[in-house]
């Protein structure tokens, strides 16, 4: 039922997208064991082949895969001497070679994970390409509501911030979807893509106050300031006045709104300080849940036995 | 097996379940295959009664036991189990459930990966006599697995196995402490605990022609 790689939700369906997520419900028990370590990938191989700077997701990635027993092989080339598409193949050839029985790759361009998994012989799983989809962010995103709500379905769904360069956005906008929840965009009009509505089935909104009426999450987008080449918004001040939130612009959404990050946070920018530390922000449990959800994911889709290992296995 | 009763006895019990027209002793299960009731509630029932005696009688320290039931069939069994031993021997006992499914030997020689299950471990295994509790053994693999992940929880000071059904067909040197009933069957069938529809709860062991198997010679709705 699940594909060899993990590239974006927009491939996954509803069962799939759930069949994640309740692997991952299981795997957060070994995360309270005395002994977090189960012998499932024993023997194995996970390369993190980050082409991109990243902290979170490549140790969350390490983390998971060590918890399985996993050997993870972290794998950073210099962005300097990798620029053209034809190296990254190269590379991934030679990492291929070495037999990994998974490859995590995150590239700044969009659609870079897709073109490797075409050369390798190893499952693929995208942990970022460009502004293109970030899965495993969105999927551990939606475990965590689930987890909070109970549900998702009926759910409303407010991604706030910089809608037109997030992987994160793109990714959740899927992910949301696919599980029946109402998911819409706030920003200012240069960070929505113009054909958004009809592309994505979300709604669009250049007000904050009246994207968050009715709103169970809001979901706060960190101001990539790397990616930003040109004006989009008059000050870093003025988006935080305007599409900052805190408790005082928290109000119009529901009484029980939840506030998500996927972090690192601009503190004052995205969110105020004391919305970012406390309740009903769960972005602590966000990054907890970033690990039962990575080893689901490297549960379901590492290891995939060779073919000659099929021929010889009983079963 | 006094006391146990044959497997078409009790096949009134089941009536309701029954396909229109089965002969007495056949249901039909959810996925349309028949299925032979091996073992019914009441036969359930009395096997872990005798059970229940024979754990208080042989374990030196009962106050030190702790169920663990491996998932889905050592569930039920395992809370009734310990029902019964609090009802013969006024003793509390805890019931931990210890999915198995990521300490298996297969899970990377077969295509698609089994579905999980829950994990939930009341209290630490340190020097407790921890019984194990599954429906049905036959290879052995799962109480090695449920071994080793018994281990990662602690040091436990005994482990002890109930198997309510033993099937044989042994592929590992694992001996059962505690058995329901011996029942040989043919290696190519299916033989599981379900819980009987509408029945209030009730539980039976059935078995089923496994699917995709070559047409095991007994697994004919006919079979005696």
């Amino acid at each position: 039922m699940i594909g060899r790689d993990l590239l974006g939700i927009e491939d996954l369906d509803r069962d799939e997208i759930e069949r994640i997520l309740d692997t991952a419900g299981h795997m957060c028990e070994i995360g309270t064991r005395d002994v977090k370590k189960v012998p499932t990938l024993r023997g194995r191989t996970i390369i993190n082949l980050f082409f991109e700077a990243s902290t979170r997701t490549r140790a969350s990635f390490e983390i998971a895969g060590k918890r399985l027993s996993a050997d993870v092989i972290n794998f950073s080339p210099s962005s300097s001497s990798l620029k053209k598409a034809e190296s990254i193949l190269d590379t991934a050839k030679t990492l291929d070679a070495m037999d990994p029985d998974a490859v995590v790759v995150r590239h700044g361009v969009a659609g870079v994970p897709r073109r490797i998994a075409d050369v390798l012989d190893a499952p693929v799983i995208n942990a970022g390409d460009g502004a293109h989809e970030h899965p495993t962010q969105a999927l551990l995103d939606c475990f965590t509501v689930r987890q909070v709500k109970g549900r998702i379905d009926g759910l409303t769904v407010t991604i706030v911030g910089d809608i037109l360069h997030s992987r994160v956005a793109r990714s959740n906008i899927h992910v949301f979807r696919k599980l029946g929840a109402e998911v819409r965009v706030a920003a200012p009009p240069t960070m929505i893509p113009a054909d958004i509505e009809p592309t994505f089935g979300v709604k669009a909104f250049t007000s904050l106050r009246e994207s968050l009426e009715g709103t169970d999450v809001v979901m706060a987008l960190r101001i990539q300031n790397e990616r930003l080449e040109g004006a989009f918004f008059p000050s870093v001040r003025e988006y935080s006045a305007t599409f900052g939130s805190d408790r005082a612009k928290l109000q119009y959404a529901k009484e029980d709104a939840i506030v998500m990050h996927p972090g690192p946070i601009n503190r004052g920018v995205e969110l105020s300080h004391d919305l970012a530390d406390h309740r009903p922000s769960v972005i602590l449990d966000q990054v907890r849940n970033g690990v039962a959800l990575r080893m689901a994911v490297l549960y379901l889709f590492a290891g995939r036995p060779r073919a000659a290992a099929v021929a010889g296995g009983t079963g | 097996m006094t006391g146990s009763p044959t497997q078409s006895s009790e096949a009134p019990t089941r009536a309701a379940d029954a396909a229109p027209g089965a002969v007495p002793g056949t249901a039909v299960g959810s996925d349309g295959a028949a299925a032979r009731v091996l073992l019914d509630d009441a036969g359930i029932r009395r096997s872990l009664v005798r059970i229940a005696h024979e754990i208080v009688e042989r374990t030196g320290e009962p106050e030190l036991l702790y169920l663990v039931a491996i998932p889905n069939g050592g569930i039920p069994l395992a809370r009734r189990l310990a029902n019964d031993l609090r009802e013969i021997a006024d003793l509390v006992v805890p019931v931990g459930v210890l999915d198995t499914t990521l300490y298996r030997d297969d899970l990377l020689t077969t295509g698609e990966r089994p579905a999980l299950r829950r994990t939930e471990m009341p209290s630490a295994v340190d020097d407790h006599i921890v019984v194990l509790v599954d429906d049905v053994v036959k290879t052995g693999r799962t109480i090695r697995a449920a071994m080793d992940a018994l281990m990662d929880f602690g040091r436990p000071r005994a482990v002890q196995v109930v198997g309510l059904i033993d099937r044989g067909h042994r592929e590992l040197p694992i001996k059962i402490d505690y058995v329901g009933k011996n029942l040989p069957t043919h290696p190519g069938e299916e033989v599981h605990l379900r819980e009987v529809a509408d029945g209030g709860g009730a539980l039976e062991i059935i078995v089923t022609a496994a699917p995709g198997a070559a047409a095991p010679p007994s697994g004919g709705e006919g079979e005696p």
